[in-house]
């Protein structure tokens, strides 16, 4: 296993571009991170940050284009400290709902739609809410109660063991907005555009050991 | 919960902060980024900037203040004014605007919603609306039609099917922005705000007319808003965000304490 903090930020690029606000938010807490498409880089980075957004199936299938899937699995594999955001937190699991599309398969389970009946609930769920902690994470120190980060999803994370759940979030029902296993952790919210709280996230991720294990 | 968010919006003219009452007599109130910093820092949800630079060769202009903001300021942000193309907005969106706003091109020319939607994203294509109250006729049978030009010019559009086909062409949320109450401090067009918001599934962000924090309520309760856009409420100094946000959460509204 990597020794804690220090190493050298990967961020996974494969939007062309669009995921950047990831990088400014790890400059603006004197993060050092580097932005790859390079599949090569990524199987050899000492700590990976895999964001995304928008639609799983075409994100999922630029992955495989790219090399940068098998890319994911060798550095899982090696153990060193993964972040996944939105998206990202989506593609880990077995299968996304979203096209559907099977996803890298890090952690046992799959995505959902949000499927509300109430109507005067907009669907994508857009804006602040508050995420709970439901165990104890690293990544998750410091979070009160009431604390809010930014979400913008339709789907959302379903692991299939509630071990690998760490916060929950209300709209209406409780969903998994936090998730993770080993060395792997990941958030539905958007670290990189929750304020503070969000730039503290990723400050714990850049010296995080890799163990979940508080 | 999922709270009801605070957005503010900064008008730039030529990468300064501008004004604007009633869509005329612009004036210049300082630097959009000190400006919208001081927000942030003060629990701001969101964060919008209008460009309403006149030339096209000042646009580029934004594109440094889009990046300035980016690197500064961690909450999302769209950026409005002038958009036309999907070469337009995937610029704005690569020096770091979350969301782009899209307004006179879209009503002149509908199908760019569908066409930036599919290139950024329905969670980041914003629909901003100028609507103008007229009679009920046949063609605006909700006696809501869609202005451009800053409210010069009647584009002949009933506000409440434009929501409707807005959201079926791709937008991920809506503007709507009454020229009537714009600028008068007199509080939001709730009927307005209401309509729509009864007619769409994506969520609504309320503007022109706040003046009082009651303005707010109002249009977070009455007004079905999921957001309410201020801008001369924080511009001048009357207000603070998080004395807004104090007073909101005081009777009842969720909202996002800190920052």
């Amino acid at each position: 296993m990597p020794a804690a903090g220090s190493e050298m930020i990967t961020i996974v690029d494969y939007n062309g571009g669009n995921l950047r606000s990831v990088k400014r938010a790890c400059d603006a807490v004197g993060i050092d991170s580097v932005f790859t498409s390079d599949p090569e880089a990524v199987a050899a980075a000492d700590r990976i940050i895999f964001p995304g957004v928008g639609h799983a199936k075409a994100a999922m299938s630029t992955l495989r284009q790219s090399g940068l899937a098998e890319a994911m699995k060798t550095v899982h594999e090696r153990g060193v400290p993964i972040l996944g955001i939105c998206v990202g937190a989506q593609l880990i699991l077995d299968s996304c709902e979203e096209g559907p599309t099977d996803g890298l398969g890090l952690i046992p389970g799959q995505t959902r739609r949000f499927n509300l009946s109430d109507r005067s609930l907009k669907i994508p769920h857009m804006g602040w809410n508050e995420v709970r902690p439901t165990s104890d994470h690293p990544l998750l120190g410091g979070i009160r109660p009431g604390d809010a980060f930014y979400f913008v999803h339709s789907y959302f994370p379903c692991p299939t063991s509630n071990s690998d759940v760490f916060a929950e979030t209300d709209y209406p029902e409780a969903f998994c907005c936090a998730l993770g296993r080993d060395n792997l952790f990941a958030t539905q919210f958007h670290p990189e555009k929750s304020g503070r709280l969000g730039l503290e996230l990723l400050a714990r991720f850049a010296s995080w050991n890799g163990s979940a294990q508080a | 919960m999922l709270s009801r968010r605070i957005i503010s919006c900064l008008d730039v003219r030529d990468g300064h902060l501008a004004k604007s009452v009633k869509f005329v007599n612009t004036k210049n109130i300082g630097d959009p980024i000190e400006k919208a910093r001081a927000y942030y820092e003060d629990g701001l949800d969101e964060l919008v900037f209008y460009d309403i630079t006149a030339s096209s060769e000042k646009r580029d202009i934004m594109i440094d203040v889009v990046e300035e903001v980016a690197s500064q300021i961690f909450i999302p942000f769209s950026v409005g004014g002038g958009i036309r193309s999907v070469a337009d907005a995937t610029k704005l969106r690569l020096a770091g605007a979350e969301k782009i706003n899209i307004n006179s091109a879209a009503a002149k020319r509908p199908e760019l919603i569908r066409e930036i939607s599919d290139a950024i994203g329905a969670q980041s294509t914003v629909l901003s609306m100028d609507v103008l109250a007229v009679p009920v006729t046949a063609v605006i049978p909700s006696g809501y039609e869609i202005v451009i030009n800053g409210g010069r010019k009647a584009m002949g559009m009933d506000a409440i099917e434009w929501a409707k086909q807005s959201e079926q062409l791709g937008a991920g949320e809506l503007v709507v922005n009454s020229i009537d109450a714009d600028g008068t401090r007199e509080g939001y067009e709730l009927k307005l705000t209401r309509v729509v918001a009864d007619s769409v599934r994506i969520p609504i962000i309320a503007s022109g007319g706040a003046g009082k924090p009651e303005h707010l309520y109002d249009v977070l309760t009455d007004g079905g808003a999921d957001a309410a856009l201020i801008a001369s409420m924080l511009h001048y100094g009357e207000y603070t965000v998080s004395g807004l946000k104090q007073y909101l959460a005081g009777r009842g509204i969720a909202m996002r304490m800190g920052h």
